[in-house]
């Protein structure tokens, strides 16, 4: 049944309707890849073997009776582990939330249990969100599985990888600034970020709250959209999710970009790897083949986007963070009184990045530092944010790289990776989190074995263009559709 | 304006976080290369620029005063680490 594996959701669900496949041979095939695959590649941190195997059951059953047929009934798929799941563990990849069993489900759950997708795990991620590798997860890190040398990317590295590694067909993750888009492309699949409060983030475990949105990771842009119109939608539960009029996504899927104005940020190549920007030449390249009018322009903020971001997220990520206390869910650690009780389990409960994030967050909102550190950024971020929308005005998205390079090399067991920074190979992917801003990593071909991924930033619930866009590149050129990652391929 | 372990040390006292001296002398040195690096915001000009704090430009959103089920007591309780006739225990306060 190997043959079922790296194919698409939409492909599959014509094998489905057809009676040509079972949703219980799916489930299993994914499953075995699972048992073949992750032991080297560690995508995830839980399996959800038996209540999968049920689901797919109860699924086929359905189908018999001519039930079922939402677009991704039948569908495995794995879950970012910052996504509570009701009574499965959710642990954040975090000591702190090791045991915790939420008494609810996400509503992105809820939506992907309404469309009858099959759960088969939770994924691996930076401990809390806070990283850009996996290499903070309390856990393990995750390894790439074009080259398990190299980090899946992160936050969300798991689910990136669990797509990449064929172990489920799409996933959900979160991108506060590319934590869907980073491992996305270095991992070598789509990464949709929507929208600011396109997706309802309610049961999506907070680490900075304006900036934190679901997204999802796929392996073509028709996937992405048939995820997209899955878990899109106002949500009481959420104040800041909103109803958009555009949610007919795969409408969007037109192969045609003539006449389409896209313009180039001169300021997201620079500093760029060779191969990178020889990539993103070459799509630029094809979609003026392909008629569309690409036009360089210049966004000078940029530069000020990762700084700026790193201090609204730790600001954030502290306040959020404050929560874990030792008192209504997660780990304790037992003490004479209450304030040593709080101390001892934020010790030994969080890593180091979180330790890190939440006490730089806490120095830029104490009443000293808040003036120049944290009200600046968030003046600086009213910039940036003005920037990119008046050129959305004139452009229908933007191209850009999503990262300056390839994966990097995991640092090695026992070898530390925090001089690495945190979220540094977010700067390309920060600027449209800061302004809400919808955008979208592809693959792009390859170097030194390692994908290579291209990010089109678009207008707010301008989705749609992202997707024609992407569709129309994949329609065009191979280069979207990288070789599956097979074990051991360099 | 640099961090120093004591700055490091008061604001975890803040944070409630115990951190053993290794952990006091590697977040200082991170957060030193941090500061260091959101120094360059000082070069934007931001007078009379108004703060983001939200992306979009929201009001208050009200729901219908309606009653609702809510959680489950049992289930929210169950992931608590002590409670005691359906309260969540903390150590002894006083």
């Amino acid at each position: 049944m190997s043959s079922l594996l790296g194919l698409t959701a939409h492909q599959l669900q014509g094998l489905l309707e057809k009676k040509e496949l079972s949703c219980a041979e799916l489930v299993k095939a994914h499953l075995a890849k699972i048992e073949e695959s992750d032991g080297e590649i560690k995508a995830f941190t839980r399996v959800t073997r038996e209540a999968a195997l049920e689901q797919a059951q109860a699924m086929d059953a359905q189908r018999s009776r001519g039930e079922g047929l939402a677009p991704l009934a039948g569908i495995p798929m794995a879950l970012s582990d910052n996504l509570c799941t009701k009574g499965i563990v959710t642990t954040c990849s975090s000591r702190m939330l090791e045991n915790f069993r939420p008494p609810y489900n996400a509503t992105v759950v809820e939506k992907l249990q309404e469309a009858a997708a099959v759960l088969l795990g939770k994924c691996n991620l930076d401990e809390f969100g806070l990283g850009d590798s996996t290499e903070s997860s309390a856990f393990f890190p995750t390894r790439n599985p074009h080259d398990l040398q190299a980090s899946a990317g992160g936050a969300c590295g798991g689910a990136a990888a669990a797509v990449a590694a064929q172990e489920v067909v799409f996933a959900l993750g979160s991108d506060a600034g590319g934590s869907v888009r980073q491992p996305a492309a270095f991992c070598g699949v789509i990464g949709l970020k929507p929208t600011y409060g396109l997706v309802s983030g309610y049961g999506l475990i907070a680490a900075g709250s304006s900036l934190d949105q679901v997204g999802c990771f796929t392996r073509d842009f028709t996937d992405g959209a048939l995820v997209l119109e899955s878990i899109c939608g106002a949500d009481v539960q959420d104040s800041n999710s909103v109803s958009s009029p555009h949610t007919d996504f795969t409408k969007h899927l037109v192969n045609d970009v003539k006449g389409l104005k896209i313009g180039l940020p001169k300021e997201y190549i620079e500093g760029v790897a060779p191969k990178v920007k020889t990539a993103y030449e070459q799509a630029v390249a094809k979609l003026e083949e392909l008629g569309a009018v690409c036009e360089e322009l210049s966004l000078p903020h940029t530069k000020y986007a990762l700084p700026c971001y790193e201090i609204v997220l730790a600001a954030e990520a502290s306040s959020n963070l404050a929560r874990y206390d030792g008192v209504r869910y997660g780990l304790r650690v037992e003490a004479e009184d209450v304030e040593s009780m709080y101390n001892k389990t934020r010790g030994q409960g969080f890593g180091e990045e979180a330790k890190k994030q939440i006490l730089f967050g806490t120095y830029v909102l104490s009443a000293q530092q808040y003036q120049d550190y944290y009200l600046k950024a968030l003046k600086v971020r009213t910039l940036i944010k003005q920037e990119l929308e008046q050129a959305l005005e004139k452009y229908d998205c933007l191209l850009t790289p999503t990262t300056p390079t390839v994966a990097f090399n995991l640092a090695g067991k026992g070898k530390n990776h925090h001089g690495r920074g945190g979220v540094q190979t977010h700067g390309l992917t920060c600027p449209a989190s800061l302004a809400g801003l919808p955008a979208v990593s592809f693959p792009f071909g390859k170097a030194q074995g390692r994908p290579i991924g291209l990010q089109l930033i678009g207008r707010a619930f301008g989705e749609g263009m992202l997707l024609r866009v992407g569709y129309t590149l994949e329609q065009n050129t191979d280069l979207t559709q990288l070789s599956p990652a097979v074990k051991g391929e360099r | 304006m640099g961090m120093t372990i004591e700055k490091v040390r008061s604001v975890a006292d803040l944070a409630r976080i115990e951190l053993t001296a290794e952990e006091e002398q590697r977040i200082t040195e991170a957060l030193q290369a941090v500061l260091k690096q959101t120094e360059a915001l000082k070069q934007v000009n931001t007078e009379q620029v108004e703060p983001t704090i939200y992306v979009r430009p929201l009001q208050n959103v009200f729901r219908e005063d309606e009653v609702q089920e809510g959680l489950v007591m049992e289930e929210v309780l169950a992931n608590a680490p002590e409670t005691e006739n359906g309260c969540f225990k903390v150590p002894r306060i006083l």
